[in-house]
């Protein structure tokens, strides 16, 4: 099993983070994982985004130019990545602030409406979990007691009280992810 | 099993630096390796180990820092990037010319001046062809992995203090950022004064009445004693390219061509390499692991058996110079590689090696 995930949005909207308790949670589970940002003049508001890759053998390069799996947080993450998807592939997306919406016909694609359930929810914050949720639902290569588990190994411990929150934003992530499009 | 931890390799630099038992870091903060620094200070290793850990005012502050601690039979390291590390060019000739261990690592960014601070593999020369002046050498490692950046500190101090020279660890900035999971040795304790003074007889430790007085410089007026000392210099860089070339060869038994790299180019490579054979074009990779000494015989020994190679690295060609000496000229070496902060993907690179090579083959 190899998973080749980019992660792209605002910075400020969790990006890296969700990318690192994925990265986590394929640790606990005994995989080969690497976490690449594109980092950069770091600011809140500027694009972010992270290459994840999972898997079962020894990870070559963590740098690609063509991804299984890409989860797209706002429009300039949108026009850069759509086209950088395996075919087969996942596209991922949040509807908030997209003005034009994928037209890939050979991928598999889902929409998770993740800013507005997390304003519903009244835990903004919670918004990258909600994605992370979605994204379980569609691939479910790493169990959901390895996630919880790499959640707690990388929230510092002072913060490990918002975990039962970040948990039930997961679950409600597997909940709203809806299939757009299929390859 | 010992623990599995998810880290930077500038996180694991810092973690394993406090393990070997390093008793000072002296450095200042720029992007891409400021988490070196950052990791150190969050785990507090003087509380611990009782190693230094300080902020200097400036990179040549930082390296002459170095030069005094390392002098004292210290293990002492600095961090930077590309232009933080030509300020310290100065101080690493001086160590190099009074013959002192230190360990320095290199996070390079995209050049020339202030640049960028994105990934490069650009100050190849300035790490392995000088840098700063006279004829000395840095012993320099390239990591391509967050668990080599944690191994490469303790082996690069190994180095540093079996023949007396600067070691570099010369890495980029996606080495350094990445994450990746990392296995940490245990913590060693730090050097005794005893030890060091029944071990590292030259340091300046405190003179005692039955010895001569130890005195760490590089200055010989007398151009005869600069001579001889320089032929002493020499004779162990030539120890030393006898005995310490690293490298690693992926897929090259059945090559007919191959693609050389190092560091992070290596990583990326290797799914190149993975995307050609589907591709059914026979390419294997070597990887150069200490870049000085450069592993010359090695390289000579595949040109034998391939049509070409291809360096690859995050410059506008650099190593390529040492593939074509090493090979002399005898088969095509071509260069690819992005450069300037931009990171070549490995759909790139297959690209470059049929256009570049297999097309000129046909």
């Amino acid at each position: 099993m190899k998973e080749e995930i980019i992660i792209a949005g605002f910075g400020g909207q969790g990006v890296l983070s969700m990318g690192k308790i994925l990265a986590y949670s394929g640790v606990m589970q005994d995989m080969e994982v690497s976490w690449m940002p594109a980092y950069g003049p770091e600011m809140r508001g500027g694009t972010a985004n992270v290459t994840v890759i999972l898997s079962d053998d020894r990870i070559s390069s963590p740098i690609l130019h063509e991804y299984d799996t890409a989860i797209i947080l706002n429009q300039q993450s949108m026009d850069k990545f759509e086209s950088d998807i395996k075919p087969g592939g996942t596209l991922i997306y949040d509807g908030n602030g997209i003005t034009r919406h994928p037209e890939r016909t050979d991928i598999n694609i889902y929409r998770i409406d993740a800013t507005a359930e997390a304003a519903r929810m009244h835990a903004v914050k919670t918004f990258n979990m909600i994605v992370l949720g979605g994204y379980l639902k569609v691939k479910p290569i790493v169990k959901m007691e390895n996630v919880i588990a790499g959640l707690k190994k990388s929230l510092p411990e002072r913060h490990h009280h918002l975990i039962p929150m970040n948990e039930k934003a997961i679950t409600r992530g597997t909940e709203c992810i809806n299939q757009v499009s299929e390859a | 099993m010992r623990e599995l931890k998810l880290m930077k390799g500038n996180e694991a630099i810092a973690e394993a630096a406090i393990r070997a038992g390093v008793d000072g870091y002296f450095g200042y903060p720029i992007t891409p390796q400021s988490e070196v620094m950052e990791t150190l200070m969050a785990l507090r290793p003087w509380d611990s180990t009782g190693m230094v850990v300080l902020q200097a005012e400036s990179e040549t502050a930082s390296i002459n820092m170095v030069y005094g601690g390392a002098g004292c039979g210290k293990r002492v390291m600095t961090s930077s990037s590309s232009p933080g590390v030509s300020l310290m060019q100065e101080g690493l000739t001086y160590l190099a010319g009074a013959e002192l261990p230190c360990v320095v690592v290199n996070v390079v960014r995209g050049g020339p001046g202030l640049g960028t601070i994105q990934p490069a593999q650009s100050d190849y020369f300035q790490t392995v062809k000088g840098g700063g002046h006279g004829d000395y050498k840095l012993i320099t490692l390239a990591p391509a992995s967050v668990q080599e950046m944690a191994d490469f500190v303790e082996l690069s101090f190994d180095l540093a203090f079996k023949y007396r020279n600067p070691v570099m660890i010369l890495s980029d900035g996606v080495i350094g950022q990445m994450m990746e999971k990392v296995e940490l040795s245990e913590q060693k304790p730090r050097w005794t004064a005893e030890y060091i003074e029944e071990n590292h007889t030259w340091a300046t430790t405190g003179k005692k009445a039955n010895r001569e007085k130890n005195i760490i410089t590089s200055v010989q007026l007398e151009a005869s004693v600069q001579e001889a000392f320089n032929h002493k210099l020499q004779a162990k860089y030539r120890s030393v390219e006898e005995n310490e070339v690293r490298y690693e060869e992926v897929m090259c038994d059945d090559a007919d061509y191959i693609i050389v790299a190092y560091g992070s180019s290596a990583r990326i490579c290797q799914k190149s390499i993975e995307i050609a054979r589907e591709k059914g074009i026979k390419v294997g990779m070597f990887r150069p692991i200490t870049l000085y000494p450069f592993p010359t015989e090695q390289l000579m020994k595949r040109a034998k058996q391939v049509k070409g190679m291809l360096s690859v690295e995050m410059s506008a060609g650099q190593m390529v110079e040492d593939v074509k000496l090493a090979v002399e000229c005898s088969i095509p070496v071509e260069h690819f590689g992005r450069f300037g902060g931009s990171v070549h993907s490995p759909g790139e690179v297959v690209e470059a090696l049929e256009q570049k090579l297999i097309g000129g083959d046909k």
